[in-house]
């Protein structure tokens, strides 16, 4: 793990080159925090940008975004967060499951300004810098993907599925994971992945 | 997605307000303002351009008075029309004496789904009608009215065989409203002069001549809550579908009986999958009363519920896998251990 960690401070990596180039999608926003607070509960005018406050992985981020703008989207072109991935679009995949409290929703059906004020929790949100999240861990131990797309929307869904109560058996994991579609069908590593981190996420 | 104003409602009076922006004539799909609960139908069906509101009304700020699960006194369930589907379908209570409701809900959609959607949206839910939702499909008159139906001659396998009319052969996908009108469920309306209440089996409408009119609801009128008197211990969702589990219904049937000394003295019947609205089979449910059950009945009272149905070029199969759901599904409910 100690690799890993080293890799991700590192000073320059592709999407932070990539981001730049592009012209920053992040907000220069330190400016902005009245503003922030001050939204009215009226109607916006949509021609202009919304300021939100996002709390994701236990920090609290502030943007100015188009109202129409999904968590998904606010996470993967603004905050950079681009582990939660964008299958379907259309909640039919569950690639870009995160949590939201303590439910897995898709956010690619959750509008950002609908989300404001509640904790969101990403792939990246689950690893300490010293240890994978059992869940994490347990995907690599059994082999659990292949091409690894829909994998952290598989990570945050098996964890909520344990913590529901709903990892009791074979069969009640493969209905309640079955919101998240793996093309590659690594479906019964995942079963297992799932089965293997269960007992040590109960224990807590 | 076409740019809307997004505003929170911060109390019943003011979500019914901002939601009244429409004139009464405009069909309720159609409104300028939508409320967001969920948001599982309608941020899809905006990014789809199927849905084009001018403003969103976010409704989950009401979620703290209208999202409660109470039975009250020892015959009245009263389910808050924000509750979240998933939350439905865990309560203890209704699990054990309204199964066709926690089944229902359970057989819905996908984990996810289930926690954000609610059961206001749930019932409010538009037909997955591939016509409908594809937009490069000019002939809908869901979408378009009178510019004709791309599903009558195109592949209609999924679509109903009951209710459909020649302007429209959608289906209504939902599960959770076949256990309400089943139970004889009553929703209650919060609008601009207050409260009031109806049966479910009004809510929705059938296509007729104009598909695009899918409710009774008017603009600026929410689902606030539904209710059901009695208990149903007896009762069962049965769902068949393409695949095992995460998957809209080809034929389902919410079953309820009250069997006593081997006698039906009540029986309720509705079927999901077929049908263009929430369906109930009252013929089929009256061959039942006061009769004993067995096998061969099932088969009578499961033929009398597609009675009416009309088959198309790929739907027919649907008439006979109807039958069987309903008869295994009465099987299930008389043989249950309460």
């Amino acid at each position: 793990m100690s690799d890993s960690s080293s890799s991700k401070q590192s000073a320059f990596d592709r999407r932070a080159f990539m981001a730049g180039a592009a012209g920053s999608a992040l907000v220069p926003i330190t400016a902005r925090a009245a503003a922030a607070e001050a939204r009215p509960p009226v109607a916006q005018d949509p021609a202009l940008p919304v300021d939100v406050t996002l709390h994701v992985n236990g920090k609290e981020k502030r943007l100015r975004i188009d109202a129409r703008t999904t968590v998904l989207d606010a996470l993967r072109d603004h905050l950079k967060l681009t582990g939660s991935k964008k299958g379907c679009d259309h909640g039919q995949c569950g690639a870009c499951t995160v949590l939201i409290g303590e439910r897995r929703v898709v956010s690619c059906l959750t509008l950002a300004l609908a989300a404001e004020g509640q904790e969101i929790t990403t792939i990246e949100g689950l690893a300490t810098d010293e240890h994978l999240h059992p869940m994490q861990q347990a995907f690599i131990d059994n082999d659990a993907f292949q091409c690894g797309y829909c994998t952290p929307g598989q990570i945050m869904s098996a964890i909520a599925c344990v913590k529901e109560g709903h990892a009791g058996s074979e069969a009640d994991i493969r209905e309640y994971m079955s919101g998240n579609i793996c093309r590659c069908a690594a479906y019964p590593n995942i079963v297992a992945a799932v089965k293997q981190a269960a007992p040590e996420i109960m224990k807590g | 997605m076409r740019p809307f104003s997004y505003q929170r409602a911060t109390d019943p009076t003011s979500a019914v307000q901002a939601l009244s922006a429409a004139a009464a004539s405009t069909p309720l799909t159609k409104a300028t303002a939508q409320p967001l609960a969920g948001g599982t139908t309608l941020i899809d069906l905006m990014k789809l351009d199927v849905m084009r509101p001018a403003a969103i009304v976010d409704i989950n700020p009401l979620a703290q008075g209208w999202s409660a699960i109470e039975l009250k006194g020892d015959e009245v369930l009263r389910l808050g029309a924000l509750a979240k589907m998933s939350d439905v379908a865990a309560h203890a209570e209704i699990q054990r004496n309204y199964p066709v409701i926690a089944d229902s809900l359970k057989l819905a959609a996908s984990a996810q789904l289930r926690n954000m959607a609610t059961l206001g949206g749930n019932v409010m839910q538009r037909t997955r009608c591939s016509y409908f939702r594809d937009v490069s499909y000019e002939n809908c008159n869901k979408r378009n009215p009178g510019s004709g139906c791309a599903a009558m001659d195109g592949v209609n396998r999924m679509h109903a065989v009951l209710g459909a009319s020649d302007q429209c052969i959608a289906t209504y996908p939902g599960d959770f409203a076949q256990a309400l009108i089943a139970l004889d469920a009553v929703v209650e309306i919060t609008g601009r002069s207050g409260i009031r209440t109806m049966p479910f089996a009004e809510l929705h409408k059938a296509p007729g001549n104009t598909p695009d009119i899918e409710t009774t609801l008017q603009p600026g009128e929410l689902i606030s809550a539904f209710s059901i008197s009695g208990r149903w211990p007896r009762s069962v969702y049965l769902k068949a579908r393409d695949r095992q589990s995460y998957e809209f219904a080809l034929s389902s049937a919410a079953v309820a009986l009250d069997v006593q000394d081997g006698t039906v003295r009540d029986a309720r019947i509705a079927l999901g999958g077929v049908a263009t609205v929430p369906w109930r089979a009252r013929e089929a449910e009256a061959l039942l009363k006061g009769q004993a059950f067995d096998d061969g009945l099932a088969q009578r009272v499961a033929d009398a519920a597609f009675a009416e149905a009309r088959g198309r070029r790929h739907n027919s199969f649907k008439i006979s896998l109807g039958k069987r759901v309903v008869a295994r599904a009465l099987q299930q409910a008389v043989t249950m251990e309460i």
